[in-house]
Parts: structure tokens; sequence; C-alpha cells
């Protein structure tokens, strides 16, 4: 009995995993479609480029692939998290931004913090900075009600806006009309991983990200503390009637999504890689990009890693497609269609189940007789 | 006196496309399906539209207002169609609703921009000649006041877009097929019971969602602009926000459409209004106005907010 109950386990979960393959295939295929439409003659070379981008100039490229990831691995985990607990955080993009200016306003700003932890010290501070820029709209929702996809809109608009006065004030370079980038000496180190994946930008901030995930994975399954985060997701009056606390729960979601994103910011812009901030009005893109993550990651933290680790494999892949004259819009579009399909899980397990149920009834009738 | 004009009309400007797209929004909500689509809808109705209106106008087909009619009919057609693939995952397949929502939203940039460099050798972005503002409308434009406000330097999509309103609000609260619409997204089941057709209900209120919100890409993009970038600058997500601001009722979100449009004129044209531009505060402060002015409205407003029940919940006709 017992092992009939782990196999049915193993089936389910395998069967998330065969229909996610299946997405990404008929995503991939699509792609292919449109890139045939549009550039006949270079369709197949531009399909081996995007699948093999990865790998196309050897360990440079993966140390790209993990470079490309770290910031929309952690909005995705965001994003993941607050779905989690019953919210849905489309306001990672202001959170992600504010965390982004803190960290290289600390790093540019507070010389009195010596340069081997001034890194710690400014990712903490991003993601305090992100934590307080999403526990808005927490507060308004436990106390107020005020719908929270609202509030993050509302909120990403006014850290957007926040963030250029705060530029233009304190570490605008006026000949770019940007902000000053973070030093190399004052980034975030590589450890020895620049060894491994030569010339390409990796830091130990992807290291900092997985632990993150596995850490959001621990608090939501194994404490009693993320029980009640899901309990209030799942059901808050009946969480209330259980005597937790469903605002506490509400804000604290909250607040621990918004301080990923912050995080998020802070790697992305202390990789020494010159990056600096826009005076722009325009949302940053890796905020956004973190919904497809945790959607594609099913809003499972270790899912997350590997769905953010995939989406930056094909976009390095799409970079070296351009050469082919093929836009790389095209990776966005895959990316969308992956997603799309993938919605069709739950319609792709009723298949199983309903092919599986023929079988078994077929196999009991042939008991009876 | 011409400053209050001037000042009108740019609200209007910011309303009529938050007030179109909303009103898409509303449908699709109350039939039970949420519309987080919304910006990629109207990105791709508002790329084919102002497609459509480059090729009529570089090959001198059409022009005037002839020409906006049938781009906004193009915008609104392409948005409808586009709207089906979100119909289809969350209404036949059940489907989490965010999923096909976000899936849609990331699509139509990509494919936009994809379409134009293609067509145009690597040039993402679409040209038009705005030939569709109408300096004065005969007789109307001679009424004190009102011919001022709305009747000198207008466009078409204003008269448009209040149409809708009426329309929308006549269709959803007055009519048997509005009733019904609505009821599906609050009590599914007992539609079902009553003999109404969830599915098809629902199908009517995501496609008219994606017909409004591809003809207020159009609408939002041919004013300000004679190029089209495949952004709408987030206008999806604020008419998103205008639809929970305004209860998901129709005048309610006109309300909220016009309050945002306003308080965003101010916003860009603090400087032209003489008491504003005395205070001489930083031009962000303006443009923190309408986002801070609508968290604060929503803390006091949200208590007795009204989402209809089943939003977001697939339609499973065993479920109690």
């Amino acid at each position: 009995m017992k092992n009939k109950i782990l196999l049915l386990l193993k089936k389910e979960g395998s069967k998330s995993f065969v229909s996610s393959l299946i997405a990404i295939a008929l995503g991939l295929l699509f792609g292919f479609v449109i890139i045939l439409i549009a550039n006949p003659g270079d369709a197949l070379e531009g399909l081996k480029l995007l699948l093999t981008g990865g790998f196309y100039r050897g360990a440079k490229s993966l140390g790209q692939v993990f470079y490309l990831a770290v910031p929309i691995m952690m909005t995705g985990l965001s994003v993941a998290f607050a779905f989690k607990c019953g919210e849905f955080n489309i306001g990672t993009p202001g959170q992600y931004i504010m965390g982004a200016f803190t960290a290289v306003f600390v790093a540019l700003k507070c010389d009195f913090i010596p340069n081997s932890i001034l890194w710690i010290v400014c990712i903490i501070a991003a993601g305090l900075a992100g934590a307080l820029w999403a526990i808005i709209p927490g507060v308004l929702k436990a106390y107020r009600n005020v719908n929270v996809v609202i509030s993050c809109i509302m909120c990403n608009y006014i850290g957007m806006l926040l963030v250029i006065e705060g530029i233009k004030a304190t570490i605008y370079n006026p000949t770019g009309a940007e902000s000053y980038s973070v030093p190399a000496e004052k980034a975030i180190p590589a450890f020895g991983l620049d060894k491994i994946f030569p010339d390409s930008n990796i830091n130990f901030g992807i290291v900092i990200a997985i632990l993150l995930c596995i850490l959001a994975y621990i608090i939501m399954n194994k404490t009693t503390f993320g029980y009640e985060l899901k309990a209030c997701g799942y059901n808050p009056d009946a969480a209330k009637y259980a005597g937790m606390n469903e605002k506490k729960c509400i804000i604290l979601s909250m607040a621990i999504a918004g301080f990923f994103s912050g995080v998020g910011g802070a790697i992305a812009y202390l990789s020494g890689t010159g990056k600096t901030l826009p005076i722009s009005e325009v949302l940053p893109a890796e905020g956004f990009n973190g919904i497809p993550v945790a959607l594609l990651g099913f809003n499972n933290p270790i899912g997350c890693i590997f769905a953010a680790l995939f989406i930056g494999y094909i976009n390095v892949g799409g970079n070296y497609m351009q050469s082919l004259n093929i836009a790389i819009e095209v990776i966005d579009i895959i990316v969308a269609s992956i997603i799309y399909f993938s919605s069709f899980t739950l319609f792709i397990k009723m298949i199983f189940n309903k092919y599986k149920n023929k079988k078994q009834k077929s196999i009991e009738g042939g008991h009876e007789s | 006196m011409s400053i209050v004009y001037f000042l009108f009309a740019q609200t209007l400007l910011f309303a009529i496309p938050l007030l179109v797209v909303a009103l898409g929004g509303m449908f699709s909500e109350r039939s039970g399906v949420i519309n987080i689509a919304l910006e990629g809808i109207m990105i791709l109705g508002g790329f084919f539209g102002v497609f459509f209106i480059n090729f009529m106008q570089t090959n001198q087909i059409m022009s005037g207002q002839a020409l906006l009619i049938l781009a906004l009919l193009v915008s609104g057609i392409v948005g409808g169609l586009f709207s089906l693939l979100h119909a289809f995952a969350s209404i036949h397949l059940k489907a989490d609703q965010t999923i096909s929502g976000t899936a849609l939203n990331l699509f139509a940039p990509a494919f936009g921009l994809f379409i134009a460099k293609t067509i145009q050798d690597g040039v993402q972005s679409v040209m038009f000649e705005n030939q569709f503002r109408i300096v004065e409308v005969p007789i109307l434009s001679q009424i004190p006041v009102l011919g001022d406000l709305f009747f000198k330097n207008c466009y078409l999509t204003t008269f448009i877009g209040i149409f809708i309103l009426i329309i929308s609000y006549v269709f959803l609260m007055k009519t048997k097929t509005g009733l019904r619409l609505r009821s599906c997204g609050e009590n599914p089941q007992a539609s079902d019971a009553a003999g109404i057709s969830v599915y098809k209900m629902r199908y009517l209120g995501v496609v008219l969602s994606g017909f409004l919100a591809g003809m207020g890409g159009l609408i939002y993009i041919l004013p300000i602009s004679t190029e089209f970038n495949c952004n709408v600058a987030g206008y999806g997500f604020l008419a998103l926000a205008v639809l929970i601001f305004g209860n998901w009722k129709p005048w309610r979100i006109a309300g909220a459409a016009f309050f945002f449009g306003a308080t965003k004129t101010i916003a860009y044209t603090y400087t032209s209004i003489p008491f504003l531009a005395a205070l001489s505060l930083p031009a962000t402060a303006y443009k923190l106005i309408p986002y801070i002015a609508t968290l604060i409205l929503l803390a006091f407003t949200s208590k007795n907010s009204a989402a209809p029940r089943a939003e977001g919940e697939p339609f499973d006709k065993g479920k109690r």
C-alpha cells in the first residue's frame, strides 16, 4: 500500500515535469516557425545557436547565463513567494529599482565601510529598501483592504520617480545623464568563480541568489511560520479562526517578497560591469520578468532557480542569434509561448488521468471476469 | 479662460484611453475572468492599427477621419482575436488566469517589434502622420463654454470614448445579456442552473475586453505621437488600477479615469498653471501626485470594495 502511494506521488510530480517539457518543446517549435517565416535561409542555423548558445563560447557563455539569470531569479522568487501567500506581487519593478538605488548609493557614499564587507552591507540595505517598498501595499491591504495589485502598480511608479529624483540629488553623473556606476573594487567579489568561467561577468551573486531560493523553500515548507503564511493565502478566514494573525501574515509575506526583489536589484548593479541607473521614466524590465520566471517555476522557490537559468540560457543564445539578422525579440516570443503552453498543464494532466483511468478500468474489468 | 480649455483637452487625452481600456477590463472581470493582459492587448491592437494607418498613408489610399475609424476597427478586431487566446486558456482549459495574461503581456511587444524590424529592415518604430485633429466642429463649436471645451481642437476618439461609456453602461446594467454576464462573475453555478451558458458569457466578456483594449491602444498613441514603438507606457496596468478604483462600475470607472487624467495633466502642465508654477517645487513632486492621490483615496474607499465574487475562478460545474 505504502509503495503504491509513493508511486502515485512520483507520478504526480513526473506529470508536472513532463507537461512543462511539452510546453517548452511547443514554445520552441512556435519560435522556430516564426524564425522560419521571417528568415527561412538561416532558420536552422538560428535554432542551433538558440539551443546551444549557452555553451557557444564554452565557459564564458555559461558564466553569462548565470549573470543574466540572477536578477530575474530574485524577482521571480519574490513573485513566487508572495503568490504562495495568496498575494500577486506585481510591484517587483518598484522594489527592484529601490533596492538597486540603495545599493549603488551605499556603495558610492558610505566610504567609512571597508571594501571587504561593503558589498554585504549594500545587499542587506537594498533588501531592506525593497522590503520597505513592499510593506506599503501589505499594510494597505491588511488594514485598509486596498487591492494589492493596484497599490503595487502605484508604488512602482512612485518608487521609480523617487529613485530618479534621488539619483539627481546624490549620485548623478552629468556627462552620461545617468548615475555613476559602482567601481569594480567595491563590487561583489567573484571568489574564484571568474577562474571557472573566464571572461564572463559572473560573481558571487549567483551563489547568494541560489542560497536565498533554498532559504525561501525552507521557510515556506519546513517552518511553522511558512505554514501560517500559506494557510493565510489559502483561506484567510480559516487561518484567523485557527488563531493566526492574518494581518501580520500579509505584511510579512509582502516584506519578505520585497526583500528578495531588492536584493536582486543590488546584485545586478553591484556586478562591477559598469551598469548605471538611468533617469528615464521606464520601469525596469527585470521586475516584470520575475512574473514569467515564477510561473515557469510553478511558484516554487527551487523551480525559480531552474526557470531563471533557462530564460538566461536562451537569452544568451538569442544574443548570438542577432548576428544572423534575427531580431532578439524572438526570445520573448518563445518565453511567452512557453508560459502560454504551460497554462495547458492542467489540461495535459487531465488527458494523462483519463488515459490512466481507462487503462485501470480495463484491468479491473479483467479481474472481475 | 483659455488655460482651462487647454487643461481640459489635456485631461481628456490622458483619460479617454484609460476609460476605454478600463471599460474593456470591466466586461472581462464582471464575467469572472481576470484580465491582466490589457497592456499586451493594447500594444498589439495599437501596433496593427498604426501599421494599417502607415500602410494607407504611404500608399495614399485613404486619409482623414474615415481612415481613423477603419484603423480603430482594425485595432479592436486584432485585440479581440488576441484576447481569444486568453479566453481559451482561462475558460476552456481552466488555467490560472494570471498565467495566460502574463504570456500575452510578454508576447505582444516582442511580436510587434519583431514584425516591425523584420518588415522595415531593423527599424523598430512604425511612423504615421497625425492628420486626425479636428480644429473645429461646425455649428457645435459655437455653443458657449461647451463648444470650447469639447468641439475645438478635439479628436474623434474623445466622442467615441464617451459613446463607448454610455453603450457599456446600457449593455451591462440594462440588458438581459448584461445581467447574465454579471451573474457569471458572481455565482456561475447558479447561472448555469438557470440555463445560462457560462462559457459563452465569459467568452463574450473577454472578447469585448480585447476589442476595447485593442482600440484603446490606438486611441492612446494617436494624439500624442507620430511613431509607435510597441510601448504604451504602462497604460494597460493603469487601466487595471482605474478599473479597481472605479469599483467595477461604469460611471465610477469614468470618474476614476477622469480623476487620473486630471492629476496627470497637472503633473505635465504645472508650469503653465500660474499658482503651481509659483511654488517652484521639483517636477517630480507633481508627477507623484496621480499615484499618491490614488493610494490615499483607495485607503479611504476600499473598505467596501465590491470585486466580482467568482473573479479568477475557473468555472467548475460540479462545484457548489
